[in-house]
């Protein structure tokens, strides 16, 4: 029986654009939040935990509502690209984005904290700014961490289903993920394409659970 | 100068119970010392002063300058302040060269100017041949002058220095105290000492403030604060006294003498003001102010008799400890002479006789 791959190439061009934006998305926000009051840190705290235990299918709910050609967010969307954003790849990355970066976020932010006292608290009373505290001393220090934590990003991204599903549909050749193409062939009694997708799937996220491992750290002292 | 009233409340959680940070320090020494047992409160306020931490009120002056105002809510971030920090755990980015850690403090500098400095600084400090060195090859003794080098080079206005000699040996901890005291001579910044050890901010500093649970015990100098201890507490951290409990039993004014009851001895002294007849007291002697001398015949004036239990040596000396709770120094060529006494006597000084 002949296989689809293209799953296989949508689910890698998703789970790469979702924790590309995901990082820097991450980044940028542990960098406020490392250095802002512990007051905001609680807030974030709470969104975050939030956003890590609400079901997919009651984000996509929202999702649908805030997004659908007749919101506001969805009707300006249609406007600037010409097409609508729900049911089309672009949804998936959002989906991907969605499920990943909350994770992501953390793990980063955890990082550069365990690394803001000291080091980044040395660098502050030597006068350096916040900007560069981050960039030369905490961002260098937490890179480790910080790499092993979008492998497994990415690896979380490539396997996304239930918010896909409900944002981004299965639609052959155009939405339908790696995850998706496993549920539809499961579906539709097709054995053997979903074992074959299942092996694929399985090995890649063994091999980045292996590089991840192999990317944390091993810190110096000082 | 630096003056500071500040409060700052940590409410329990479920890490640490709740801790209340209520001080007041005004001081104009070159070296002003913060002593106190761990989790007295002393890391918190060289915090408050560095800008790490913001105190719910009060106010911080570090010399003309506003850096904390809780009433109108100022609060400078600590790279606006020019503290230099030296903390206790070093912190030298590890990822870093030593010369890349102290070029990363004057980086505000022009490049040749930043490269002068930063070798005059390690020469200064023998930092030269480490030049090259990450800070995980480096000795404890190492890492400190590394610290401190850069946070000299950071021009601070201000230098606070948490636990300095910690973790150092003896001859390592003279060698840093000295190198200390001469930058303090040489470059005339006000350094912030905070310790554990009563012997580092004896030596280091003009002024000393005792810390307790937070609050400031006591301040002065380091030699009153050692010779007049103003509580017992003090006392008890300073860690050289007996305490012995005691009752003011006569106070004579005109004569300028006074006599306590101690365990059923009357001991004389001069004249304690501000205390009334009956006052329960603590008798507050240092162990080589005690004479000892083996016991022949009734005990005479400011003599008590004690049982012998034991002896630990000390350089030069031996820590001999008796009943009623007390311990007295003596020198060691006399102890052996006379350790075959079985009773003995111990006599408190009528001019030192220091009640609290």
């Amino acid at each position: 029986m002949a296989i689809d791959w293209f799953p296989l190439w949508l689910s890698l061009r998703v789970a790469a654009l979702s924790t590309l934006c995901g990082l820097l998305f991450s980044l940028w926000a542990a960098y406020r939040l490392t250095f802002t009051s512990e007051a905001s840190r609680n807030w974030a705290r709470g969104l975050l935990s939030l956003l890590l235990v609400l079901p997919p299918t009651v984000l996509g709910y929202w999702i649908l509502v805030a997004a659908g050609n007749e919101s506001w967010l969805g009707a300006t969307y249609l406007r600037l690209t010409g097409s609508p954003l729900l049911f089309s790849w672009q949804a998936a990355v959002l989906a991907a984005s969605l499920h990943s970066t909350p994770w992501l976020l953390r793990a980063t932010w955890a990082a550069l904290d365990e690394v803001q006292d000291p080091y980044g608290r040395a660098a502050l009373s030597l006068g350096a700014s916040e900007r560069r505290t981050f960039l030369r001393i905490c961002l260098p220090l937490a890179a480790r961490p910080v790499l092993a934590a979008t492998i497994l990003a990415f690896a979380r991204a490539l396997g996304e289903f239930g918010l896909t599903l409900m944002i981004a549909g299965n639609l052959p050749g155009r939405t339908q993920t790696l995850a998706v193409a496993v549920y539809d062939a499961v579906l539709s009694s097709r054995g053997e394409v979903a074992r074959a997708l299942v092996l694929v799937l399985s090995a890649g996220l063994l091999l980045l659970v292996w590089l991840a491992s192999r990317a944390w750290p091993k810190q110096a002292s000082g | 100068m630096i003056q500071a009233r500040l409060k700052k409340r940590f409410p329990p959680s479920a890490k640490a119970a709740g801790f209340l940070l209520e001080v007041d320090v005004c001081s104009t020494a070159a070296v002003t010392a913060f002593f106190g047992a761990s989790g007295a409160g002393k890391t918190l306020a060289l915090d408050a002063l560095a800008g790490f931490l913001r105190p719910d009120e009060g106010r911080i002056m570090l010399g003309d300058d506003l850096v904390f105002d809780g009433a109108t809510n100022v609060h400078l971030k600590p790279q606006q302040r020019r503290c230099g920090y030296v903390f206790q755990t070093c912190s030298l980015f590890p990822h870093l060269t030593v010369r890349q850690n102290l070029e990363f403090a004057a980086e505000f500098r022009p490049k040749l100017e930043r490269y002068r400095r930063v070798n005059e600084m390690m020469e200064r400090l023998r930092l030269d041949e480490l030049a090259g060195r990450r800070p995980a090859e480096l000795s404890l003794e190492q890492k400190k002058l590394c610290t401190l080098a850069r946070a000299l080079l950071s021009q601070p206005r201000l230098l606070l220095l948490d636990d300095p000699s910690s973790g150092l040996d003896p001859s390592r901890r003279a060698q840093l105290h000295a190198t200390l005291r001469e930058i303090q001579r040489d470059l005339a910044i006000p350094m912030v000492v905070a310790s554990r050890d009563f012997a580092t901010c004896h030596e280091l500093a003009q002024r000393l403030f005792v810390f307790h649970q937070g609050r400031i015990l006591q301040q002065g100098a380091p030699e009153e604060i050692f010779d007049r201890p103003a509580s017992a507490e003090v006392a008890r951290l300073l860690g050289v006294y007996n305490l012995l409990p005691a009752e003011v039993l006569t106070l004579d004014p005109g004569r300028n003498r006074s006599s306590i009851q101690f365990d059923g001895y009357e001991l004389t002294g001069p004249y304690l003001p501000g205390k009334f007849k009956g006052d329960r007291v603590w008798l507050c002697v240092r162990p080589e102010e005690i004479r000892v001398l083996p016991r022949a015949g009734r005990p005479a004036v400011n003599q008590v008799p004690v049982d012998f239990q034991g002896a630990t040596a000390r350089p030069g000396a031996v820590r001999l400890s008796f009943s009623r709770g007390i311990l007295a120094d003596m020198p060691r060529e006399e102890y052996e002479q006379q350790k075959h006494h079985k009773e003995w006597l111990v006599e408190f000084p009528s001019t030192r006789l220091r009640v609290l």
